[in-house]
């Protein structure tokens, strides 16, 4: 890929609203999907993810603003779009009694391309099930079944609403590697998660929504420089000089002391190297040294004022 | 516009036989109630008692055909409510079957399973009653097709809009049983009060009726062609309607 390719967007949301009676699921929320990312839509349950999700798919209305996906507006155009999308959805199931070959057999004959559907159930590891029922599966097969899906018609988007939900991390980890793989096949993905890891391990871009609005925009990594720009180193050593040293970094803001442990706090890309710069100086041995950078977990509680949990 | 509705008309075939007491419930139980009656009753016996009552003759075999339709009609105005609320119909949205097509192809399945289920009693009738009557049996198929689709889509729209399965069952029943008193089977039609005749005659079940009796009497299509008309009337009407209401989640 050529470095100075600019991205192009995808999917163009802009200023979209949606009310349910008295209850503003959405409002004002605007952002843009690039080609071959992986977006994430993260915020807590309710926030107004999966809203904002089925108004991109054509599934929903929205009372106002625009959407633009691949060219089309997904509610006029949503048959044309369904072709060209690939969709996996929150706390979706099938038929109890339908066989895995059978789903992907019915999906096939929906779509005017498909890819092969045995191959496809392979290197979702789901060959050996192919003629289980789906009752049968686990909660991790399911989502992979629900995955394949998703990718019979060769989509060049593909949504995913909060995939691994009620998975365990084993699952979870295995089904990760699964989006990596359909981004690097070249699609553009488009997901929405509650679980912060998850947006931080897979996502290229997020956007950060709570109350139906979207707080702010960027690489996981962007966001925790803006909003936590604060690292924090924890070590341990019995120099009685090393308190004083420490204190003489600049990039150092912070430096609180248990005993032989030291915690310590700055700011800048420096800080780490400025830190062990003066430990290797000062000949200062250090029993225990470890970094601690915020995530997106921090990001969030920084902006909204509490967990995503809460 | 209906890609995909063979497949998952097949598929929901195999699905149903699948189901624990699928195919025993409603086609064997009723073909087996069936024979049973027929050896209670008595095979040489009943010449006379058939000779005497029209009912038997008549009555009897129109009404387990609307019956047959009407647990149809149950069982799809469930089924679509499962699957609402099991989020299948969800998973099917965002993609391109319509619901027409998914409709269609439970209603093909209904049919198929009817038609089963009536030739087999056809069948046994033939063995274990002495019914010595010269059924148009492909007529009487046919005007079973054109009665069941028609109350079958009186499904549609209470499968469109029933919350959930749980009430789908006696919704249903509270709609669809009430319409057999009055169409025509126990009591004519003549001698009902006036206000209930013009009930009974925007009941689809009142054509159903007439066209089933008319056919396994032996009478000509063209005595019967208002109901015909009737009933493709009420699909129409019927099938817009939930077009309009069909409800996904």
């Amino acid at each position: 890929m050529p470095v100075s390719r600019t991205p192009r967007p995808v999917i163009q949301v802009l200023g979209i609203r949606k009310t349910y009676g008295a209850t503003v699921a959405v409002s004002d929320v605007s952002f843009e999907v690039n080609e071959g990312e992986i977006f994430g839509l993260i915020g807590p349950n309710g926030a107004g993810k999966t809203t904002t999700m089925e108004c991109v798919e054509g599934v929903r209305r929205p009372d106002c603003g625009a959407i633009s996906i691949l060219g089309l507006d997904p509610f006029r155009d949503v048959y044309q779009l369904q072709n060209r999308i690939g969709v996996q959805l929150q706390q979706a199931q099938l038929q109890k009694r339908i066989k895995v070959w059978e789903a992907v057999d019915l999906w096939a004959s929906l779509y005017t391309k498909v890819v092969d559907g045995d191959r496809l159930l392979e290197q979702l590891g789901l060959a050996n099930k192919r003629s289980a029922w789906f009752m049968t599966l686990s909660g991790g097969q399911k989502q992979r079944l629900f995955i394949a899906l998703a990718l019979i018609n060769d989509p060049e988007v593909v949504f995913l609403d909060e995939l691994t939900t009620g998975l365990d991390p084993q699952s979870r980890r295995a089904i990760w590697e699964l989006v990596r793989g359909i981004r690097e096949r070249g699609k553009t993905v488009f997901m929405t998660t509650h679980l912060m890891e998850e947006a931080e391990r897979l996502c290229d871009r997020v956007a950060i929504i709570e109350h139906g609005k979207i707080i702010d925009i960027g690489s996981p990594e962007e966001l925790v420089r803006r909003h936590c720009p604060t690292r924090t180193v924890l070590l341990a050593t019995d120099n009685a000089l090393a308190e004083e040293s420490l204190r003489t970094i600049p990039s150092v803001e912070i430096v609180t002391r248990q005993d032989s442990r030291f915690t310590i706090q700055g700011q800048g890309d420096d800080f780490v190297t400025d830190v062990i710069q003066c430990l290797s100086e000062n000949r200062i041995r250090v029993t225990d040294f470890r970094t601690e950078l915020p995530s997106l977990e921090d990001v969030f509680l920084k902006l909204t004022g509490h967990s995503i949990r809460d | 516009m209906f890609r995909g509705l063979w497949k998952l008309t097949w598929l929901e075939i195999k699905i149903f036989l699948r189901e624990p007491l699928g195919a025993f419930g409603s086609i064997i139980l009723p073909v087996l109630v069936f024979v049973v009656i027929g050896r209670l009753l008595g095979g040489g016996r009943m010449q006379n008692v058939t000779a005497a009552s029209g009912f038997v003759r008549v009555g009897l075999p129109v009404f387990v055909s609307v019956l047959i339709a009407l647990s149809g009609v149950l069982s799809l105005v469930t089924i679509i409510s499962i699957y609402r609320e099991g989020g299948i119909l969800r998973r099917l949205r965002a993609t391109p079957l319509r619901p027409q097509t998914i409709l269609t192809a439970h209603v093909l399945v209904k049919l198929a399973l009817t038609l089963v289920t009536m030739a087999l009693m056809v069948l046994a009738g033939k063995r274990y009653y002495p019914i010595q009557v010269q059924v148009p049996i492909f007529g009487f198929a046919l005007a079973l097709l054109i009665s069941t689709w028609s109350i079958l889509s009186i499904g549609f729209v209470i499968a469109s809009i029933v919350p959930t399965a749980r009430f789908a069952q006696p919704i249903g029943a509270a709609i669809l049983y009430p319409m057999l008193a009055l169409c025509g089977l126990f009591v004519p039609l003549q001698s009902l009060p006036p206000a209930l005749q013009v009930v009974a005659r925007v009941l689809p079940l009142t054509y159903a009726v007439s066209l089933l009796q008319g056919i396994w009497r032996g009478e000509p299509w063209s005595a019967h062609l208002g109901d015909v008309a009737a009933l493709v009337v009420v699909f129409a009407i019927c099938t817009a309607l939930s077009a309009k209401v069909f409800r996904w989640e």
